[in-house]
């Protein structure tokens, strides 16, 4: 356990004397969730969001829920702090914090506890802390909140303390910045700062790291653990991410549809999980299973079986569909005023090639310039110099016309399973659409395709007369996946076309894409943060860092033999990625 | 029964109380597999929904009834009153009290102000509507190309709309009706239009200007569509939900311009009926008979609310986040 900011370690200011509130091996539970049922009154009368739960939490301990968006795992999370939604509120069960009952408890006194006893590092670093107030204010706020006595100097002391604590370094500046002169990294640090400022007993994390990029999101939790385990603060961390949960915690809860289905030590679930959906979500979890979904390989066949396979003596088989050569492209950053404007190059130099019926990966941190290479293999971006070859033609010397018949054969599906489709549109409207538009048959032939379509993302034909407000995620996406098929395209650019979905929807999707690969031979042009999901579906990977390419080589000389150190860092944070030995062992 | 497993853990430690290995047992449902389309339900798109909603809201049908009512009324006032409002006229019968045939009175010059009330809804609705249309239309064709298209054309067809904006609409409207000879519906309509545009070219270039950074916008454009027909297909149905608010609530408040330029006296000339002008007549004699203002105020009041109460069903319905709560 390293991180790469100093702790302050003993010197820490305490609330009170280490070692002697919780003994590591007490009985004496700190939290303990019986039975909870938790209500939301809506239109349709009341839902019950949290049924029959049970979680103990021992002082000092971590313990993960995990589950799926709308699995109850964040509502049971803010019952215990009293801080639900809306209508939401608690019809039965009990809720012990130190051997008190909060279930009920007047206003006041859980304000009290708030923050005191129970801190809360909320999700989204980017719009928790107040854009107009400095960090080292809202920090103040909560001590002064949570009873800290003390001047003003001392305060300020006690502040710049914090940061420090939290992995800031140079913390008495820092604290008179104002939030948006942070990264999303450094916001949540100083969330970390506000929720342990009061030296909680227990520290609820809800997805603390879920917005921020791999390497930053490894760092915070790792300075986090060291932090909560100097101060003796137990931690509830909410999480969709399995590998992450069993990495952090000692004792997992998963949940499912509001009820708790397993829950128990992180490594025997991991090994030996019992129910139906645990073993499902720990087969899907793309940081544990790593594995190529590919039919052909499955079978036997070995790379150069299947490079031979594809050179099949014509000419046109053997060429790269795509071959991207030398890419650049410059933005023009606006200034303060007319002229003063800045050059700021989001993809610089970058050459790959994406060979015909094969998946290339574009990996890589937000701000590494990934989607704007994507967006100009789509023709969408003009580059500032560099060459697109689609098929041996050079892209950017296309008639109008010939643009247009380009596009057929190149389709995009995006990222936000909400905003790709048009929500006016029926998903009927919305696949046939591409056909309409490049005057594909009649309009007989038209409804056909959609069906085959329909089908060939297994969705029930009954689907098109819906609209997509009516449709999950998942659902959604494989609608913008059929509309990409629809005119038949070679290629596919998938600009993290499965991120924003759950992990069963996203393993599904990924073998979807990976079956559709091998029925169409499609070409795959993957954009993704995620390197877990590329070991799982590309054939080569090229890893791209402030617009450069860091490294581009096969998917298993990435993985296995990392060459350079961004690489390694990138790897080593995928979480859970050092649990494998654990299920492979159980 | 849940089964509870207890197991020692590495290391010879045993799981501490209540966290031994558990495992539930299969719901009901069972699973089910993930992500289910469900099959049964009727479709339902945004209108529908927005359709669904109002129809359970009380005040969307009482602000109904109201058009429904005003729209009837100005259309076909004869199937109401027999009495002409200008011509059945009689100077011994000036500002008399209501009597049978007769319930609301007569004004000072004896008209019965029964059917001038029920006259005087045609000039208010047929002002307010063509305003309304013209006002959308030119709005919106602003707005939209001006947030589409962006750059230059941005530039300058927002600094128009913040020139318009900055002019009085009554203000401007008295101006240049003052000097207008041939005063009709279709004029004061289109004066109030050509200052009263403002507001939706402003909303629409907003609501555009959002929208157009949508994936489907961008998945549009992958297909080849042109621009042209990105903004027609894709951006200005997803835009329309805020216009559509602010037209129903425009509506209204151009009902009371149109009665404000009448009562001025160069709205409507004297020979159309119109609340505003017998507001503006009712005024002359309010100290002898106050109840001749109250009945074309009553009906100018009672189109507006109807109209501005609509629009806020309609806004509540199409945009729950703005719900009251």
């Amino acid at each position: 356990m390293t991180t790469q900011f100093p702790v302050t370690g003993g010197g820490l200011p305490t609330g009170r004397p280490a070692g002697t509130s919780y003994d590591a091996g007490t009985d004496k539970p700190l939290l303990q969730i019986s039975d909870l049922e938790v209500s939301f009154t809506t239109g349709v009368g009341e839902v019950k969001a949290v049924r029959g739960v049970d979680i103990t939490v021992y002082p000092g301990q971590s313990v993960a829920i995990v589950g799926e968006s709308g699995s109850g795992k964040s509502t049971t999370a803010h019952a215990v702090i009293d801080l639900l939604p809306g209508t939401g509120k608690v019809t039965g069960g009990s809720i012990t914090f130190d051997g008190r009952e909060i279930v009920g408890l007047p206003r006041v006194e859980m304000e009290a506890m708030r923050g005191r006893d129970i801190g809360l590092v909320p999700q989204d670093p980017m719009s928790n802390l107040n854009p107009v107030w400095r960090i080292g204010t809202q920090i103040d706020e909560a001590l002064r909140a949570n009873g800290f006595e003390g001047g003003r100097a001392e305060r300020k002391e006690r502040v710049a303390g914090l940061l420090a604590e939290a992995g800031l370094p140079d913390a008495a500046r820092r604290a008179r910045q104002f939030p948006h002169e942070f990264s999303g990294g450094m916001r949540q640090r100083s969330l970390i700062a506000i929720g342990l400022a009061a030296r909680p007993k227990l520290l609820i994390a809800d997805e603390p790291t879920s917005a921020l990029d791999v390497t930053v999101q490894r760092q915070i939790l790792d300075h986090l653990e060291v932090l909560t385990q100097e101060l003796g603060t137990a931690v509830l961390f909410i999480t969709h991410d399995l590998g992450l949960a069993a990495e952090r915690a000692e004792h997992l809860v998963v949940m499912f549809k509001g009820r708790v289905v397993e829950s128990g030590p992180a490594r025997q679930i991991l090994a030996d999980p019992q129910h139906p959906y645990t073993k499902r979500l720990v087969s899907s979890a793309p940081s544990l299973a790593s594995r190529r979904i590919q039919v052909a390989r499955e079978e036997g066949a070995t790379p150069d079986e299947l490079l031979s396979h594809h050179a099949d003596g014509e000419e046109t088989r053997r060429r790269p569909i795509v071959q991207v050569r030398d890419l650049t492209k410059v933005f023009q950053i606006r200034g303060a005023r007319p002229g003063a404007s800045s050059d700021f190059t989001a993809v610089d130099n970058v050459s790959f090639t994406l060979p015909r019926g094969e998946t290339l990966a574009l990996v890589g941190e937000s701000g590494s310039g990934k989607s704007t290479a994507a967006n100009m293999v789509l023709g969408l971006l003009e580059p500032t110099s560099g060459v697109v070859e689609f098929d041996g033609t050079d892209v950017a010397g296309l008639s109008p016309k010939e643009q247009f018949a380009f596009r057929r054969r190149i389709q995009p599906v995006f990222q936000n399973p909400y905003g790709s489709l048009d929500p006016m549109f029926s998903i009927f409207s919305s696949i046939e659409e591409p056909l309409r538009l490049h005057q594909v048959g009649s309009k007989k032939e038209r409804e056909a395709r959609v069906r085959e379509l329909l089908d060939l993302v297994s969705l029930p034909a009954s689907t098109m007369r819906r609209f997509p407000n009516e449709l999950s995620g998942g659902q959604r996406q494989r609608i913008a996946i059929a509309r990409a098929l629809a005119l038949k395209p070679e290629v596919i650019v998938l600009d993290e076309a499965v991120s924003a979905l759950d992990v069963l929807v996203q393993a599904q999707i990924l073998e979807l894409l990976g079956s559709l690969q091998d029925e169409l031979g499609l070409s795959y042009l993957f954009i993704t943060h995620d390197l877990a999901v590329v070991r799982q579906i590309a054939d080569s990977v090229v890893v791209m860092q402030n617009g450069q390419v860091v490294e581009y080589a096969s998917t298993d000389a990435v993985f296995d033999n990392p060459r350079q150190q961004y690489t390694r860092d990138l790897l080593a944070a995928i979480p859970g990625a050092g649990l494998e030995d654990a299920k492979i062992a159980g | 029964m849940p089964e509870n497993r207890t197991e020692t853990l590495p290391g010879g430690r045993r799981p501490r109380p209540g966290q031994e290995h558990f495992a539930a047992e299969l719901d009901e449902g069972g699973l089910g597999a993930v992500d289910a389309v469900s099959t049964t339900d009727a479709p339902s798109s945004l209108w529908r929904d927005a359709w669904r909603d109002m129809r359970r809201r009380p005040m969307f049908w009482v602000a109904s009834a109201i058009i429904v009512l005003v729209v009837i009324v100005a259309a076909f006032p004869g199937w109401f009153t027999d009495i002409h409002p200008r011509f059945d006229c009689n100077l011994a019968d000036s500002l008399g009290a209501p009597e049978p045939g007769h319930p609301f009175g007569y004004d000072k010059q004896g008209c019965d102000i029964f059917s001038r009330t029920l006259y005087g809804a045609r000039a208010s609705v047929l002002v307010g509507v063509m305003a309304t249309a013209m006002v959308v239309l030119l709005g919106t064709t602003m707005g939209a190309v001006a947030g589409y298209f962006g750059g230059w054309f941005d530039a300058i067809l927002s600094r128009i709309t913040d020139i318009f904006f900055a002019i009085p609409l009554v203000l401007a409207a008295i101006v240049i009706m003052s000097i207008t000879t041939n005063r009709t519906s279709f004029t004061v309509a289109f004066v109030l239009a050509a200052f009263g545009w403002t507001s939706i070219a402003r909303i629409s270039r907003g609501t555009v200007m959002s929208v157009k950074n949508n994936e489907f916008v961008t998945a549009a454009k992958s297909l080849g569509m042109g621009r042209g027909g990105i903004l027609l297909k894709h951006v200005l149905p997803n835009s329309a939900a805020p216009i559509i608010v602010y037209a129903t609530v425009a509506l209204g408040t151009f009902i009371v311009a149109e009665a404000t330029l009448s009562f001025l006296g160069i709205g409507l000339p004297p020979s159309t009926v119109s609340w505003g002008g017998d507001i503006s007549q009712a005024q002359n004699a309010i100290r002898q008979a106050p109840q001749i203002l109250f009945y074309p105020a009553g009906g100018l009041a009672l189109t507006v609310l109807g109209f501005i109460m609509m629009g806020d069903v309609v806004r509540d319905a199409l945009d729950p986040k703005a719900r009251k709560r």
